[in-house]
C-alpha cells in the first residue's frame, strides 16, 4: 500500500473508529464504515490538513470511498 | 390537572458520577472544592473550582468513553456528555425502556443549560481567527448548541415526545422540571427525562464570572472552604459542573407499569425581578413571589414545608434569599432546616437546580437534611436551621428547591413525599 492509502487509512480509522480491515479500496465511507454526512465533511477536512492541499466542495462530494480519497489525493498532491 | 411523580434519578457532580456517590459523600459534609486542572488557570483570578472527578470510571469517578464512544466525543461539548450520562443513569433507574411506537411518542425530553458550550465556541473562535473559515469542525454549531442535549439523548433512547431545552442561567434546571411536569400535566407526554448539564469550568468560563465579580477570589489556599453560603467570609460563588437529571411521570402511568416512585412533583412558581443584570432586588420580592406561587400550586401552607435547598451560592444574595424564606414562613421558620449544597458541591449554574431537586428528593427518601458546610460564623442572626457543618436527620415531607438567575429569574420547585 502507498504512503498517502497508509496515511488516508489511518486518518479514517481514527476518525470513524473502524477496524483497519474494513477500510478496503471500494469500502464506502457513508455505507460500509458508518459515517453520516458530518463525518464525511470532518474527514475530508483532515485529508487536507494531513496533506496540505485543498479539497474544493465539488471535489469533496465525489469522494464517497477509502479508493477515491486515495486517487483525489494523489492526484492533487 | 394530572399529577407528576419522580421515577428515575441521574446525578454527575463534582462529588462524583452517580446518585448514591454523589449523595453519600454530600450527607458526610464532604467538599468537592480544589485547584482547578482542567486548563492553566494561574492567570486568572479565581484558579479553583468544583470539578467533576475524572478517572477511570470506579469509585465514582466519571469516564467519558463509559457513557459515550470515543469518535462521538469531539461531537459534543462537555455539557452534553455531562447530560447525556445523567440521562443514561435516570432512564435506567426508572426502569422505563419503551420500544412501541405509541410510548416513544409520549416520552419528551427538556435538558437545559445556562451557558451551553461556550468552551467549544471560544476555542472555534480562536480556529476562525487564525486558521480561517474552512477550519471550522462541521460539529462545532451540533457540539455548542444547548438544545442538543435534548436532542443526543432523545437520538439515543428513540424518545419522540417534546424536545425542549430551557436557558435561564442558575434557574434553568428548576424551569426544566417544572415546565416539563407541566408538559405532562396538560397530557402532552406521559414521560419526560428532565434537568441540567453545565460544563463552564474553562478559561473564558471563568474569566467572565471573574469579570462580574460573582466568584470567590480568596481561597486558593484552601479550596475546600471556599463555597461558604451564609458564612461572614464568604466572598462569591465557586464553580461547579456537572448534570442532574430526572425521570417525570404522569401518576397512573408509573403506577401501571409498577415503577418505583420517588416523590411527586407538587408545586412549581416563578417570577421576575425587573430589577437588574445580575443582583437581586434587597428586598428579595422576586424569589419570594416564586415561593409563594409554588406553595400556592402545591396548595400546601408555608409551615407544611419541612427542608428548603437555598439557591445560596456564597454571595451577599445569600442574606436576601434568608430574609424572603424567612417571611414566607412566618412563625413556622422555627420548625425549618434550610441548607445550601453549593458548599459542597459549588454552584452548577444551569444544572444547579436539577442537581438539587434530586438532593431534595434524596433528602425525603432517606428523612436526613444535607448539610451546609463551611459555616464557621454566620452572617446573619436567623431562627432557621441551616444546618450548619452537619446533616440534620428530621421529618422532611414537602421540601422547596429554589433557584434564581441573572436577569431576575426565579424558580421554586415543591416535591412531596409519595
Amino acid at each position: 500500500m502507498s504512503d498517502v492509502a497508509e496515511r488516508v487509512k489511518k486518518i479514517v480509522v481514527e476518525h470513524l473508529s473502524v477496524e483497519e480491515d474494513k477500510v478496503t479500496e471500494n469500502a464506502s465511507f457513508i455505507d460500509d464504515l458508518g459515517a453520516d454526512s458530518l463525518d464525511t465533511v470532518e474527514l475530508v477536512m483532515a485529508f487536507e490538513e494531513e496533506f496540505g492541499i485543498e479539497i474544493p466542495d465539488d471535489a469533496a462530494e465525489t469522494i464517497q470511498t477509502f479508493g477515491d480519497a486515495v486517487k483525489f489525493i494523489d492526484g492533487a498532491s | 390537572m394530572r399529577r407528576v411523580v419522580v421515577t428515575g434519578l441521574g446525578l454527575l457532580t463534582p462529588l462524583g458520577c452517580g446518585v448514591e456517590e454523589s449523595w453519600k459523600k454530600l450527607v458526610s459534609g464532604t467538599s468537592a472544592g480544589g485547584a482547578i486542572t482542567h486548563f492553566d488557570a494561574s492567570a486568572l483570578a479565581t484558579t479553583y473550582a468544583c470539578q467533576i472527578p475524572y478517572g477511570d470510571g470506579t469509585n465514582g469517578t466519571f469516564r467519558p468513553e463509559d457513557w459515550v464512544e470515543g469518535k462521538d466525543l469531539r461531537k459534543m461539548d462537555k455539557f452534553i456528555l455531562y447530560g447525556i450520562a445523567a440521562a443514561e443513569m435516570a432512564v435506567k433507574d426508572s426502569g422505563w425502556a419503551p420500544t412501541e411506537e405509541e410510548d416513544l411518542q409520549r416520552t419528551g425530553v427538556m435538558i437545559g443549560s445556562g451557558i451551553g458550550g461556550i468552551e467549544t465556541i471560544a476555542e472555534t473562535a480562536l480556529t476562525l481567527r487564525d486558521r480561517g473559515p474552512r477550519r471550522v469542525s462541521p460539529f462545532f454549531i451540533p457540539s455548542a448548541l444547548i438544545n442538543l442535549a435534548s436532542g443526543q439523548v432523545s437520538i439515543r433512547h428513540g424518545f419522540k415526545g417534546p424536545n425542549h431545552s430551557v436557558v435561564t442561567a442558575c434557574a434553568t434546571g428548576a424551569h426544566a422540571i417544572g415546565d416539563a411536569a407541566r408538559l405532562i400535566m396538560l397530557d402532552d407526554a406521559d414521560v419526560m427525562i428532565a434537568g441540567g448539564a453545565e460544563s463552564a469550568i474553562n478559561e473564558i468560563g471563568i474569566a467572565g464570572f471573574n469579570a462580574c465579580k460573582a466568584l470567590s477570589t480568596k481561597y486558593a489556599d484552601s479550596p475546600e472552604s471556599a463555597s461558604r453560603p451564609w458564612d461572614k467570609d464568604r466572598d462569591g460563588f465557586v464553580m461547579g459542573e456537572g448534570a442532574g437529571i430526572v425521570v417525570l411521570e404522569e401518576l397512573e402511568h408509573a403506577k401501571a407499569r409498577g415503577a418505583t416512585i420517588y416523590a411527586e412533583v407538587t408545586g412549581y412558581g416563578m417570577s421576575g425581578d425587573a430589577y437588574h443584570l445580575t443582583a437581586p432586588s434587597e428586598d428579595g420580592d422576586g424569589g419570594f413571589r416564586a415561593m409563594q406561587a409554588a406553595l400556592k400550586r402545591a396548595g400546601l401552607n408555608a409551615g407544611d414545608i419541612d427542608y428548603v435547598n437555598a439557591h445560596g451560592t456564597s454571595t451577599m444574595a445569600d442574606t436576601i434569599e434568608l430574609g424572603a424564606v424567612t417571611r414566607l414562613m412566618g412563625p413556622a421558620a422555627e420548625k425549618l432546616t434550610m441548607s445550601s449544597t453549593k458548599s459542597s458541591i459549588g454552584h452548577l449554574l444551569g444544572a444547579a437546580g436539577a442537581v438539587e431537586a434530586v438532593f431534595c428528593i434524596l433528602a425525603m427518601r432517606d428523612q436526613v437534611a444535607p448539610p451546609t458546610i463551611n459555616l464557621d460564623n454566620p452572617a446573619v442572626e436567623t431562627v432557621i436551621d441551616l444546618a450548619a457543618k452537619q446533616a440534620r436527620e428530621r421529618k422532611i415531607d414537602h421540601v422547596m428547591s429554589n433557584s434564581f438567575g441573572f436577569g431576575g429569574t426565579n424558580a421554586a420547585l415543591v416535591l412531596s413525599r409519595f
